[in-house]
């Protein structure tokens, strides 16, 4: 009963705060009328233009999540395997791209690859070019690039982490039996890691399937996804029928591909003996140290140059040279606005909703993966779908849906957490939920034996051995409510503003000053990031190390 | 430290006061689980009535677009005068604003709403949503700025969208500017100006109107085709135009001279320089026919929970102090004359000769037409 209890919590949570705002919003859309809106969808469906759409976003995420998980598996391998310095602050800064606003990425990757970026003047030089011979703007091939940029971090975090608790036995076991690295690579590891990495692919398509941001800002107007198309209706045309159908049409993708992943994912899970501390060793010949030192350099050419581009401008903007005059404008409120802040107060801001989305999301995750973990359970049937399912679903949408639906909750701060948990929630259970999977039940079951009571023993057995995958999902958790995902979803309170608040502000009128100020608190933004996440994973339960 | 909770105490309010509202509350299934999970949330005000002293300011709610603001002291003083708590809410950009509010028509988000510009007019004033208003200061503020008889949306200040120009590049490369819209075809002008793409963006927006009025419903495609040819680039929205793209916006990395955005986005480089510069780096061109007139609205909300106080606002937003506050607040011009333009407006912030001033009802009936053919031709 107690439990029922328990496991009705996440479901309860969904529902008042994605379903009922979400089924609101389609009844207004739709209206009354039925046959008006299924008019509005067979015309959508006539329309050459609806299906060039639909193709677009779906090979785009295809592609882009088959890309990230190439350029992902192999770093999540090198950070599983092995210690070397630095790697704690190499994977927190991992996940700085994670909450970093497109709209200032954009530049940084035009200041590296863009026709007249770093890359292009250095390849004119060498080659003694007369045109630039990197022409990615406006091309598939940069929002490709840019998708792996942002999601990179999913793969080698969620599937890093199983990774490194996977006993290494197995296959220490097929290479006495003779297995070369290759076939035991194929053979144990990679079935091992299925479960991990198909969570992680799902993730990452989803976020590339309903992508706005990167699309819209490198793709310039030939490309356009779902979410851009249902944007233009919702906003610039306000034909809600259509945009609640293109919605409609979304959703009905994300649950399509999330029934193929729950079909594929229990047939691939197995019990594991996994390891309380990370199976990382110092690399031990220099072969291995060229692997490390190749993986740690292509990380850091392909996901954080970008990163330092922006940082390095944020202190030499301008034909000055060096300067900390962004940094020290944003302390002072030049035009007197009612709405200033000093940047510690935007941190701190920011801080408060992460802490209280890491509140709200990461004790329903667990539960949720509890109650999904015992999949007899008749809750699993619907949470299941219905946890990701935000991940699927058009901001705009959504965000009017609040609008509807919320009462006197719209305009409340609290809404803020609420809704990054919405995105956090699934990251927290695709990241816990194989680690609990893995759990063996004989462990559990001889704590019983030995008379722990249910919560001694989930405190002895789970807690310490589900603790990294917990970690984990804490950060991403962090992560996604420092970048205010789904801002769009909001009212924002001008009053009372976060890090990326402040951006989007300096960002809305002409000046170098202003350009700085966003490139100055962006740089903050990372470094309070990557600094928070490195103090999540820091956290260790009290009762010790050792088993 | 979330506690604002004069905004709560003013929905309570209207909780209170409007009929309808509460009825479509009650009728929610889930309005219980709602106040619930508000209590769970740690939001005792809600159970606690406001206390109802004479000298609680009166809470006063303002929505608009993220492009809103106003001086701190400005602000303040009308705070003191009225005995008021001003709370703004910003709620997104200028059409998903609107779009909120429209939405929101049953249980009203705030008591006013400012941001409704031309192109958002006709959208607006069909939804019904604004109270008839029709403050004493409008008699200050010129006629033709003044475009809803019924006074349910009055002009608080206007703007121009057209081109800037990188004033050292051209002077550098020795082409002359632009003198003609039709120029920009001409391979002088090749790959050197960037837009917005006007399905997403405002600036975008109003400077396809432009070319619409300039070359008629026949023509503009046409020159938007020699545009295209031209190696034109589109952006989504202006931001990304200005500071990704546009020379002198980017600090020298973008390579784009010339770019859609407003007349006074050049005072605009001068307050917000960095190296003490007296003369902005950027123009106005203005080619005849080139530049669009914006003009932004702003109306007390039906079923506002301080309809009174929300006209008080409207007096106060077009009464001399907050008009001038305006230009370098919003970088736009004050709707009234009386106010005082900052200096560097008189000699930057040029008044384009012959704007173009569209008719609200044609672009609300022709938008997504237009708009679509547009992004045919440019996505072929």
């Amino acid at each position: 009963m107690m439990q029922a209890a328990l496991y009705a919590l996440p479901i309860l949570f969904l529902t008042i705060f994605y379903l009922y705002p979400l089924l609101a919003i389609l009844r207004v859309s739709f209206g009354a009328s039925l046959t008006e809106a299924m008019e509005q969808a067979s015309a959508a469906l006539r329309a050459p233009g609806f299906w060039r759409v639909l193709w677009f976003t779906t090979w785009q995420a295809t592609v882009s999540t088959l890309l990230t998980v190439l350029v992902g598996l192999p770093l999540a391998g090198v950070f599983a395997r092995f210690d070397f310095p630095g790697k704690g602050v190499m994977a927190a800064l991992l996940t700085v791209p994670f909450v970093m606003p497109t709209v200032v990425v954009a530049p940084a990757f035009l200041a590296l690859i863009g026709r007249n970026g770093l890359l292009n003047a250095w390849l004119q030089r060498l080659l003694h070019l007369d045109a630039p011979p990197i022409q990615l703007e406006q091309t598939i091939w940069l929002i490709l690039l840019v998708h792996v940029f942002y999601n990179v971090a999913i793969v080698i975090r969620t599937v890093g982490g199983f990774w490194s608790a996977l006993p290494p036995t197995l296959a220490e076991a097929a290479a006495a039996l003779g297995a070369s690295p290759q076939r035991r690579f194929w053979t144990v590891t990679v079935p091992l890691l299925a479960p991990s990495l198909i969570a992680a692919s799902l993730l990452v398509f989803l976020f590339c399937f309903t992508s706005f941001g990167v699309i819209l800002i490198l793709g310039g107007l030939r490309f356009a996804t779902l979410e851009v198309e249902i944007y233009r209706q919702a906003v610039s045309y306000f034909n809600l029928p259509m945009a609640a159908f293109l919605s409609i049409v979304q959703l009905f993708f994300t649950f399509t591909v999330m029934a193929l992943y729950t079909r594929v994912q229990a047939r691939l899970s197995r019990t594991l003996r996994l390891r309380r501390r990370a199976f990382a060793r110092r690399p031990a010949s220099w072969r291995q140290w060229a692997v490390v030192g190749l993986a740690l350099t292509a990380t850091f050419i392909g996901v954080l140059s970008p990163l330092v581009a922006l940082a390095v401008r944020s202190f030499t903007l301008g034909d000055g040279g060096p300067t900390l005059v962004y940094y020290q404008a944003l302390g002072e409120n030049l035009r007197q606005s009612a709405f200033f802040a000093p940047p510690i107060t935007a941190v701190r801001n920011s801080f408060v909703y992460a802490l209280a989305t890491l509140a709200i999301s990461l004790p329903l995750g667990v539960i949720a993966s509890y109650a999904l973990a015992q999949s007899r359970s008749r809750w699993a049937a619907i949470l299941d779908p219905l946890l990701l399912l935000p991940l699927g679903t058009s901001a705009v949408t959504l965000g009017f849906g609040y609008i509807v639906a919320m009462g006197p909750l719209r305009a409340s701060p609290w809404l803020a957490p609420v809704a990054h948990s919405l995105i956090a929630l699934p990251f927290v259970v695709r990241t816990f939920l194989p680690a609990l999977r893995a759990l063996d039940r004989r462990l559990r079951e001889a704590a019983s034996t030995l008379g722990a009571d249910p919560l001694q023993r989930w405190w002895t057995i789970d807690a310490p051995l589900l603790l990294r995958a917990l970690l984990i999902s804490a950060a991403f958790a962090f992560a996604i409510s420092l970048g205010e995902f789904g801002a769009t979803l909001l009212i924002a309170r001008p009053d009372r503003p976060t890090m990326p608040l402040v951006i989007y502000r300096a960002l809305s009128q002409p000046g170098l000053m202003n350009y700085g100020q966003a490139l100055a608190m962006s740089t903050i933004l990372m470094a309070s990031t990557a600094l928070s996440i490195l103090l999540i994973e820091r956290f260790r339960l009290p009762q010790g190390e050792e088993f | 430290m979330f506690a604002q909770w004069h905004v709560w105490n003013s929905h309570l309010r209207r909780l209170h006061g409007a009929r309808t509202w509460f009825y479509r509350l009650c009728r929610g299934p889930l309005w219980g689980a709602l106040l619930v999970a508000a209590l769970l949330a740690g939001c005792q005000p809600l159970a606690a009535p406001p206390p109802s002293e004479t000298a609680t300011p009166t809470p006063l709610v303002l929505a608009s677009h993220d492009s809103f603001n106003i001086s701190e002291e400005v602000l303040a003083r009308f705070e003191r005068e009225h005995n008021a708590s001003v709370q703004v809410l910003t709620l997104g950009d200028t059409g998903t604003a609107l779009n909120k509010v429209i939405l929101s028509k049953d249980a009203p988000l705030a008591d006013l709403f400012f941001g409704v510009d031309n192109t958002f007019l006709s959208r607006a004033l069909a939804a019904d949503i604004f109270e008839p208003y029709e403050s004493p200061l409008l008699a200050q503020i010129p006629d033709d700025l003044e475009m809803d008889p019924q006074h349910r949306l009055s002009p608080v200040d206007y703007g121009f969208v057209n081109l800037n120009a990188d004033r050292e590049w051209f002077a550098a490369k020795g082409i002359p500017l632009p003198e003609r819209l039709e120029d920009l075809t001409d391979p002088t002008y090749r790959g050197l100006l960037v837009v917005q793409n006007p399905a997403t963006s405002s600036p975008g927006l109003a400077f396809l109107l432009t070319t619409i009025d300039y070359f008629g419903e026949d023509g503009y495609l046409d020159f938007w085709r020699g545009l295209k040819e031209n190696d034109v680039l589109v952006t989504d929205g202006w931001s990304e135009a200005y500071f990704s793209h546009f020379t002198v916006g980017s600090g020298g990395a973008g390579d784009r001279p010339l770019v859609v955005s407003y007349s006074t986005s050049p005072p605009a480089d001068v307050v917000y320089a960095t190296d003490g510069r007296t003369e902005p780096a950027t123009v106005n061109v203005f080619p005849p026919g080139s530049a669009f007139r914006q003009v932004e609205f702003v109306g007390v909300l039906k079923g506002a929970a301080q309809p009174e106080l929300a006209r008080k606002f409207i007096d106060f937003m077009l009464d001399v102090d907050f008009q001038s506050d305006i230009p370098l607040q919003m970088f736009v011009y004050p709707a009234n004359p009386n106010a005082t333009l900052p200096e560097l407006f008189v000699k930057f912030a040029q008044v384009p000769p012959d704007p173009v001033i569209f008719d609200p009802a044609a672009i609300e009936a022709n938008r997504e037409r237009w708009v679509q053919a547009w992004v045919e031709l440019m996505t072929q």
